[in-house]
């Protein structure tokens, strides 16, 4: 019996603070990182540090958020690292060239945000035909579409360069606070008072980046669906058993092509904030891997490649513990392809305790 | 007594190879039909076809004296024909009362707008069908990798009958059980019968067959080979049927 053999390895991981510390540790690494951080990088235990951790990470959040769904179900996406970057550069070219023509600000911006997340649809459509009705395997689907989509987003930007000349008041959005304090004198929401200068933005206490909202707006509902509707239910049971799911009755086909087309449309919805965030459409760089940090941040939080596990808290402390490992690196001075090591250890422990842990929950 | 399913000339062939060729078997309610036969025999693929796995390409399958059609699992469960498989078919990674429910959750309404699960329901309902086959599960939350093989196959029967089965197809159903796990699945054989279900076992055990069969039809090569009421049979004869010694004999 596998279980006994593993029950043999435990050790003090199967008393009862060991199994609780087994099933958080993901949490626990996130703690104890902290804490090292907090004493060696002078600026890492700061407010505005925090707030800069996880408004870089919003699609790190959303992309990690739409392959747990994947990966539940025992597939993998691996295109949505470039579905992130055509959903960006369309975004932008749209909203350049709907400004050019004419159209007020705020017609274009909601104009070029609905047309791109309904382009989105499409590569996660064709992933779930292709996997569902061709029975093509899930990384090899997705790996055509990751080199389509990169491909098309090349050839809409025109080359490697990023797309410009979006409205200005996109970016404004995108890095926009929920309220801004100036101590003793004025309460804001979503835009700094007026009587400030741009310069001496720093006096104010900024509170809770709108970025944030959008990642725990996205996040929840992802969550909600996956732990509370039928549709999480058989999520989770396709991924359990393929078989037993289609003998109870479960259209597992339609329910796959319904989950690669929401990963796409997640990705989607990163694509387009990326250029709220930036003000400007990005390409994937070749070498970004956000598809694969993507899925170390799932695996991390508790998933298995082998379906069936995982979930959105997990997913987004998986998110927190990569991007806290990188600014804390950043911040104490150590050399950035240190991170990769940081990331690929924190796989192997992952790894490695759902291996020991089989029946962990 | 009328049959409650019945195949007539069912045939399933595999490109030149005949599976099941042109068999006729029936099953009563509260009867237990035991299925019998060598590897390759056919049985499976008999199964199947009323399961809805397979589409026959020959035959007919009647449910209360009607044709019906099955093309698919889902149209057999329409017509409370339930196939317990060999593997069970349960998603280990869920717990108890979710594998009752699967494909068929019960859901409430949340802030009147969402419908979300309702793990209550599911749970006290999964209990009460637990009882009445009389298998204790420690706790309903509990996931299936977590139960051992009785307490599963107790899961799927369980499954089965909540869903109103009026026809239960069993593979194998002690194949993988320890001794103590084994009487206690014939058990419920034996409970469900009384409550009116129609019951086709595959099985290659004797002992079972004999303990809870009230008929025995026996495949060999893809035809029925015999078909003997185990109040008049013994294990010689079947087994001898089974292997084909009878028409040896003849010879």
């Amino acid at each position: 019996m596998p279980n006994q053999q593993a029950a043999a390895r435990r050790g003090f991981f199967e008393s009862a603070p060991g199994r609780t510390i087994a099933r958080n540790w993901a949490l626990c690494f996130l703690v104890l990182m902290a804490v090292v951080f907090s004493f060696a990088g002078p600026g890492f235990f700061d407010l505005v540090n925090f707030q800069n951790i996880l408004h870089l990470a919003t699609g790190s959040f959303l992309l990690a958020a739409a392959e747990t769904f994947v990966i539940i179900t025992g597939g993998i996406d691996v295109s949505i690292g470039f579905v992130y970057g055509l959903s960006s550069v369309l975004t932008a070219t749209l909203m350049r060239n709907l400004t050019l023509a004419g159209m007020a600000p705020g017609e274009a911006i909601v104009i070029s945000c609905l047309v791109a997340l309904l382009v989105c649809l499409l590569p996660g459509f064709v992933n779930g035909i292709l996997v569902t009705r061709f029975k093509v395997p899930s990384f090899i689907a997705t790996m055509g579409m990751w080199g389509i989509c990169q491909g098309a987003t090349l050839y809409i930007a025109g080359g490697y360069l990023p797309v410009m000349g979006a409205p200005e008041s996109v970016s404004r959005i995108g890095n926009s606070f929920l309220f801004y304090i100036d101590p003793g004198k004025s309460l804001t929401f979503f835009h700094k008072p007026d009587y400030i200068a741009n310069e001496s933005v720093r006096q104010l206490a900024r509170v809770f980046p709108s970025s944030l909202l959008l990642s725990i707006g996205v996040l929840l509902v992802l969550g909600f669906l996956l732990k509370y509707t039928k549709f999480g239910r058989h999520t989770y049971a396709i991924g359990g058993s393929m078989d037993a799911s289609v003998r109870a009755g479960i259209n597992v086909d339609r329910h796959l092509v319904i989950i690669y087309t929401l990963s796409a449309f997640v990705a989607g919805i990163a694509g387009v904030f990326d250029v709220f965030q930036t003000g400007i459409g990005n390409y994937t760089p070749t070498g970004a891997n956000y598809e694969l940090l993507a899925v170390a941040a799932v695996v991390i939080g508790g998933a298995s490649l082998l379906g069936g596990k995982g979930g959105i808290l997990g997913t987004a402390i998986g998110v927190i513990l990569i991007a806290v490992l990188n600014n804390g690196l950043q911040i104490v001075g150590i050399s950035s392809f240190y991170r990769y090591i940081g990331v690929g250890i924190l796989l192997t422990i992952a790894v490695v305790i759902d291996q020991v842990f089989p029946d962990l929950e | 007594m009328a049959y409650l399913l019945e195949t007539k000339g069912i045939t399933k062939r595999f490109g030149g190879l005949t599976a099941v060729d042109r068999v006729d078997m029936g099953v009563e309610a509260g009867e237990v039909v035991a299925l019998l036969g060598d590897n390759g025999a056919g049985k499976s693929t008999l199964v199947k076809m009323i399961s809805g796995v397979y589409k026959p390409d020959e035959g007919d399958i009647f449910l209360d004296g009607k044709k019906i059609e099955i093309t698919s699992p889902i149209d057999a469960l329409a017509h409370g024909i339930e196939t317990i498989y060999q593997d069970l078919a349960l998603a280990e990674n869920l717990n108890v009362f979710s594998n009752i429910f699967l494909g068929r959750e019960k859901t409430k309404k949340a802030l009147g707008i969402f419908n979300v699960l309702d793990h209550g329901y599911m749970e006290e309902e999964s209990q009460k069908v637990l009882d009445r086959v009389d298998i204790k599960i420690p706790s309903l939350k509990a996931n299936i990798r977590n139960l051992s093989g009785g307490q599963r196959q107790a899961v799927a029967i369980s499954r089965s009958i909540y869903w109103d089965a009026k026809v239960l197809i069993m593979d194998e159903p002690t194949a993988a059980l320890g001794i103590a796990e084994q009487r206690k699945v014939l058990d419920m054989v034996k409970s469900l019968k009384k409550h009116g279900i129609a019951i086709i076992i595959i099985s290659h055990q004797m002992y079972d067959v004999f303990e809870v069969a009230d008929r025995v039809i026996v495949m060999r090569r893809g035809i029925k080979a015999g078909e003997r009421l185990v109040k008049d049979t013994s294990s010689e004869e079947v087994v001898g049927l089974i292997v084909g010694a009878e028409e040896v004999g003849k010879k």
